[in-house]
């Protein structure tokens, strides 16, 4: 039984002789050597994905001007950022929309330029029109700043993604009679097409469907540079129906991912438009898996077709909670280019770049083959399978006149 | 009825107000897509004559006894290949494969001379990677 420790895969690493293998290729190791032989002989399997990720976002410690000031509003390239917090920091979000952006009221909308494409133009080091106003403090007298700042100048700029690489997620549909804009993409009427967002079997959390080796602290691929898992992500909802291998077959685990900006590459991180939705931002992704054991070995080795997710109806069902059952379907058949949904066909639409997903899992086997990246082992785990956590709605309730009250506290 | 067309002009006529007596002896709606004139004064327009038949074909005749050029628009796609992430949406709003997938690698390619123009791709693509284009007579 092969047994391996982090320290003896590291160890193997710095040597230059650790194997090193991308999710899809351990498919074919173990088609033709079977499980325990590739076990034994892998020591890392690299998984990749690139799609939009909303929940994502960058951390910016802009330095201080002279005078100095509070900044409370900030935009940048005339897009808020979110000026809550000490004097010259400020949190740009991927899905902010800028500031007289037409929004939806020319249907569908554009949204040519919001948060994502700020961020994708920061790491491209592209000059940032950096405008904020203040009220003005006695030791923060200025009121107005109108600068260019580019991501050189800044002192700290860290990516802080609150919920990135979910764990499976919706086939979108539309049932209705007109075309929908969704954040899924656009959806024709009547079922006219299916749109998924996955990298299947390269995707990471399919290849660790436990979170076996993949938590709090564990050194990643993010953005073309080097990140770290820094907890769970937001919606991070385990304990759902699984298959016998593991996966999930809804919506499960989520990452909340942490890495320094100033050594990402704009390649890796893309501003996106959805037409009628709003801005975003394409996030790269890679984490690499440790073969400890067989079992980590036999996750690693999913298929396409061992992984399933849900249909779910864009046009009355996700919006109004009126769902219908629509079954599953499987990565395979999305990939194929046409799924039977209910005896109906649907051209699928992917919204996730598979051949990007398939370079960044190879980027990170050649930085691990090249003893420039090792492996952490997690400091923490991540709520598991087995955690209590609930998928909580937003509770609707009247504000009371105690609730109200607590703005006037003194 | 809704046609878009391309108008060169010379020096002379771009002096005169082409654009106000189009207007106002037709009935026409016109809608001005894109100009360049340069410092020679002479250059294009692109419009969009909007109307019945009878006003439309009136207003090409009195265009073309002044002497202006009248060509019918012709659009190309152009694919930015820089800026594809490669995602493939566009390419299942493709009527013809012009957008294609190769389903191994997945890797999405546009071929040009299989293109309709029909417009189906521009709205899908998040990255704004596919445009159309104008296609414009070199020398006038
Ligand atoms: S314009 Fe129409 S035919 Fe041409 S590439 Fe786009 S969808 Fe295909
Ligand atoms: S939709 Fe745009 S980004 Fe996606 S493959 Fe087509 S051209 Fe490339």
């Amino acid at each position: 039984m092969t047994k391996k420790s982090y320290e003896e895969i590291n160890e193997k690493i710095r040597r230059g002789e650790a194997v090193v293998v991308t999710a899809e290729e351990v498919i074919d190791v173990v088609a033709e050597k079977g499980y325990a032989k590739a076990a034994e002989e892998i020591d890392v399997v690299t998984t990749g994905t690139f799609g939009p990720m909303c929940s994502s976002g960058v951390f910016i410690n802009f330095g201080h001007a002279k005078p100095r000031i509070r900044m409370q509003k900030v935009w940048l390239n005339g897009v808020e950022a979110y000026g809550g917090i000490a004097a010259v920091d400020a949190y740009i979000g991927a899905a902010q929309v800028a500031e007289n952006d037409p929004e939806n009221k020319v249907y569908p909308g554009r949204f040519m330029y919001g948060g994502g494409h700020v961020i994708h133009d920061l790491v491209a080091g592209k000059d940032i029109r950096l405008e904020a106003t203040s009220y003005g403090t006695d030791c923060y007298p200025n009121k107005n700043v109108d600068t260019v700042i580019t991501l050189a100048d800044v002192n700290e700029a860290f990516m802080f993604n609150p919920r990135n690489a979910y764990q499976n997620y919706n086939c979108a549909v539309n049932l209705g009679d007109k075309t929908i804009y969704t954040y899924m993409g656009v959806l024709k009427p009547r079922m006219g097409n299916a749109a998924y967002s996955t990298s299947g079997q390269l995707s990471p959390l399919f290849n660790d469907p436990y979170y076996r080796t993949t938590g709090i602290g564990t050194r990643i691929f993010l953005g073309g540079g080097i990140g770290y898992v820094a907890w769970n992500g937001t919606q991070h909802h385990p304990n759902v129906q699984r298959g016998e291998n593991g996966v999930p077959m809804v919506t499960a685990g989520t990452l909340a991912l942490i890495g320094d900006l100033k050594q990402m590459d704009p390649n890796w991180l893309v501003g996106l438009s959805y037409l009628g939705y709003g801005p975003t931002l394409a996030v790269g992704v890679g984490i690499p898996i440790p073969i400890l054991d067989e079992e980590m070995l036999r996750y690693t080795a999913v298929k396409d077709e061992e992984i399933l997710m849900p249909v779910v109806d864009y046009h009355q069902g996700y919006p109004y909670g009126n769902h219908t059952d629509l079954g599953f379907v499987s990565f395979k058949d999305l990939k194929s280019g046409r799924v039977n949904i209910k005896g109906k066909d649907a051209v699928t639409t992917p919204q996730s770049s598979y051949p990007r997903a398939r370079q960044i899992a190879a980027i990170l086997k050649a930085w691990i083959q090249a003893g420039k990246f090792e492996l952490t082992q997690p400091v923490a785990k991540l709520p598991g399978a087995d955690s209590p956590i609930e998928f909580k709605s937003l509770p609707d309730r009247q504000p009371s006149g105690a609730v109200s009250m607590v703005r006037n506290r003194r | 009825m809704k046609k878009r067309v391309v108008l060169y002009f010379s020096a002379v006529q771009s002096e005169q107000p082409i654009i106000y007596q189009l207007i106002k002896n037709t009935d026409l709606i016109v809608n001005i897509l894109k100009a360049d004139i340069n410092p020679q004064k002479e250059g294009y327009l692109v419009v969009e004559l909007e109307g019945d038949k009878d006003s439309y074909e009136a207003g090409i005749r009195f265009l073309k006894n002044l002497g202006v050029i009248v060509e019918p628009l012709s659009q190309t796609v152009v694919w930015h290949d820089e800026l594809c992430i490669q995602c493939g949406a566009c390419a299942s709003f493709c009527p013809t494969q012009a957008l294609a997938i190769e389903r191994d690698s997945m890797i999405v390619s546009f071929d040009n001379s299989q293109c309709v123009v029909c417009g189906m791709c521009l709205d899908c693509c998040p990255t704004l990677a596919i445009k159309l284009h104008f296609e414009l007579q070199e020398a006038v």
